[in-house]
């Protein structure tokens, strides 16, 4: 099955790496269904795409390479929509909002997207943390901290 | 809109598993306990409305990203 994308237009679709995020994604209710399609080589960024809307795609990443102290408690709610039976299958990725220039680019930390990449289900989890809010400066001091370790 | 007024301590029912408590009232700010069975989520209404703008301004067209992309490759 082919399906059009935003970023990489056409491309081959393999039926088992769509995920499906049974709630939806807030403010996009008809889209359940994406694939992730990294977009450079060291698969630092990768876009969230769409299947049934090739227009609408996320640039997401992973959030704890750019934020050491990131950290958040799954509620045991995500734990049973998405099946969770093992820590070891939870990707967790932040959505950017990118800007231009690029390094002015923010991270979503009060919402990320949490994937059981075993089941291939998913959902964009809303955190009552006040530490963590929609725009985070992905290029800031953290991003130096990170790379001590 | 159904409205009730409430004193400090007392407590709203919404079915038959949701319990509201009205735990302190100070000046304009009330603080509200909320009993729920765990698959209801419950937000702040404006932190939901703000993630949703935040989703719809990140899938706007970020060919930025790409033109960036492209620029560390040279490197």
């Amino acid at each position: 099955m082919k399906i059009s994308t935003k970023y990489h237009g056409e491309m081959e679709l393999e039926k088992n790496n769509i995920i499906t995020f049974p709630q939806a994604i807030p403010g996009f209710p008809d889209e359940k269904e994406f694939i992730l399609v990294p977009l450079d080589e060291a698969e630092e960024f990768v876009v969230l795409q769409s299947i049934a809307n090739s227009q609408l795609a996320f640039v997401i990443t992973n959030p704890f390479r750019f934020f050491k102290d990131y950290d958040f408690t799954l509620e045991d709610l995500v734990v049973e929509l998405l099946e969770i039976e093992s820590e070891k299958d939870i990707l967790v990725f932040s959505i950017l909002t990118v800007q231009d220039p690029f390094d002015q680019t923010t991270a979503n930390l009060q919402a990320p997207i949490v994937i059981n990449n075993k089941k291939k289900l998913a959902k964009q989890v809303i955190l009552n943390h006040p530490d963590y809010r929609t725009k985070h400066p992905l290029f800031s001091k953290e991003k130096h901290k990170v790379g001590k370790e | 809109m159904l409205v009730l007024t409430r004193r400090s301590g007392e407590v709203i029912k919404i079915g038959d598993d949701i319990e509201i408590t009205v735990i302190a009232v100070k000046g304009d700010r009330v603080k509200i306990g909320i009993n729920a069975p765990k698959h209801v989520e419950i937000f702040r209404k404006e932190v939901y409305e703000q993630i949703i703008v935040e989703n719809q301004e990140a899938s706007a067209d970020v060919s930025v990203v790409m033109e960036w992309m492209k620029g560390m490759k040279k490197d």
